[in-house]
């Protein structure tokens, strides 16, 4: 499955950010890299979205659109740094 | 961030190689971007189903006015449409300007290396556009990797734009023009080491293509010495 990257977390996650969250600086929990979001990997199906370490390939953070909502669990995150 | 979907107008649309074009829009309120930075473009079939994707904006002026380029996936849900259906006149929803990462800002003066693949040219171009515009002296070099010379987006404005600031670097992937002094070949290691601003003069690098093109890429420029904090990418899926 092909893949494209953090950059692309921007309009969907506008929704639940009034942050760029593909300039924030997320920590991971797997192996402690820190990177910008717009780095990490970006698993597509439809609307949903896997967004996984470019360091250890584990998932950062899932977002799933279900009939009138939006699921986003971000179990792979322990920090989350953005410039103010 | 502006999460609203806008409705923007085609303006006009260009021909630019045998598989993609560019599409000028006018959205009201849209009031400019970033060089570098995208846009998520909506379409709604008549029965509701709604597909998102994104594109790069090829242009960072002020004002309402923004032009995409969008090549033609074989087996695409979108772009097809984007590149053989739309008209002037006809409405497209969009969301944006989008991302902070992957732009530049004219008041950046440090050296710069571009490498696009393909349609990777289209963020591209809107930082050689703001460069130009912005009167910047800032050095810039443009390796732009295509498949064959009639796949290449832009070639006029680029060849214009060339200057004592700007260069191009071309590579040909399949077939090389007539008289071309190497043979056709992909972008390695060598080519970049060639063609491309040395680590030494500590350039931010920008590279965009497909994933496979992007991540080879990268890794290459980071083996020759680059800081990989000084390489940033952007992927648009495919081969």
């Amino acid at each position: 499955m092909s893949h494209v990257d953090g950059n692309s977390l921007a309009g969907p996650l506008s929704d639940l950010f009034s942050i760029d969250i593909t300039d924030a600086v997320g920590r991971c929990v797997g192996c402690g890299d820190e990177a910008v979001l717009a780095r990490a990997m970006v698993y597509v199906s439809g609307t949903d979205l896997v967004v996984r370490c470019s360091n250890c390939d584990d998932v950062l953070l899932t977002v799933v659109h279900g009939p009138g909502d939006l699921r986003l669990t971000l179990a792979g995150l322990d920090a989350l740094r953005v410039a103010v | 961030m502006n999460a609203v979907w806008k409705v923007g107008v085609v303006a006009s649309t260009r021909t630019e190689t045998p598989t993609g074009r560019s599409i000028q829009i006018d959205v009201p309120g849209w009031g400019g971007n970033l060089a570098g930075q995208h846009v998520d473009v909506r379409l709604t079939a008549p029965d509701g189903y709604q597909a998102v994707r994104s594109y790069s904006i090829a242009t960072a002026s002020p004002g309402d006015r923004l032009e995409l380029a969008v090549d033609r996936l074989p087996d695409g849900e979108v772009s097809p449409y984007l590149v053989d259906d739309l008209l002037p006149g006809d409405e497209l929803e969009l969301r944006g300007p989008l991302g902070g990462w992957f732009v530049w800002r004219p008041e950046q003066t440090g050296p710069v290396q571009l490498i696009g693949g393909g349609s990777g040219i289209v963020p591209l171009m809107a930082m050689i556009r703001a460069h130009a515009a912005s009167g910047s002296t800032a050095r810039f070099r443009l390796l732009y990797s295509v498949r064959t010379a009639e796949d290449a987006f832009f070639v006029p404005e680029l060849e214009q734009l060339a200057s004592a600031h700007f260069s191009i670097d071309w590579v040909y992937t399949r077939v090389a023009p007539e008289g071309w002094p190497v043979p056709a070949g992909r972008v390695g290691p060598r080519v970049l080491e060639s063609s491309t601003i040395p680590a030494s003069e500590m350039p931010a690098v920008f590279v965009c293509g497909p994933t496979g093109f992007v991540e080879a890429v990268a890794d290459a420029l980071v083996a020759l010495g680059h800081a990989p904090a000084s390489v940033k990418t952007e992927r648009f899926g495919g081969k």
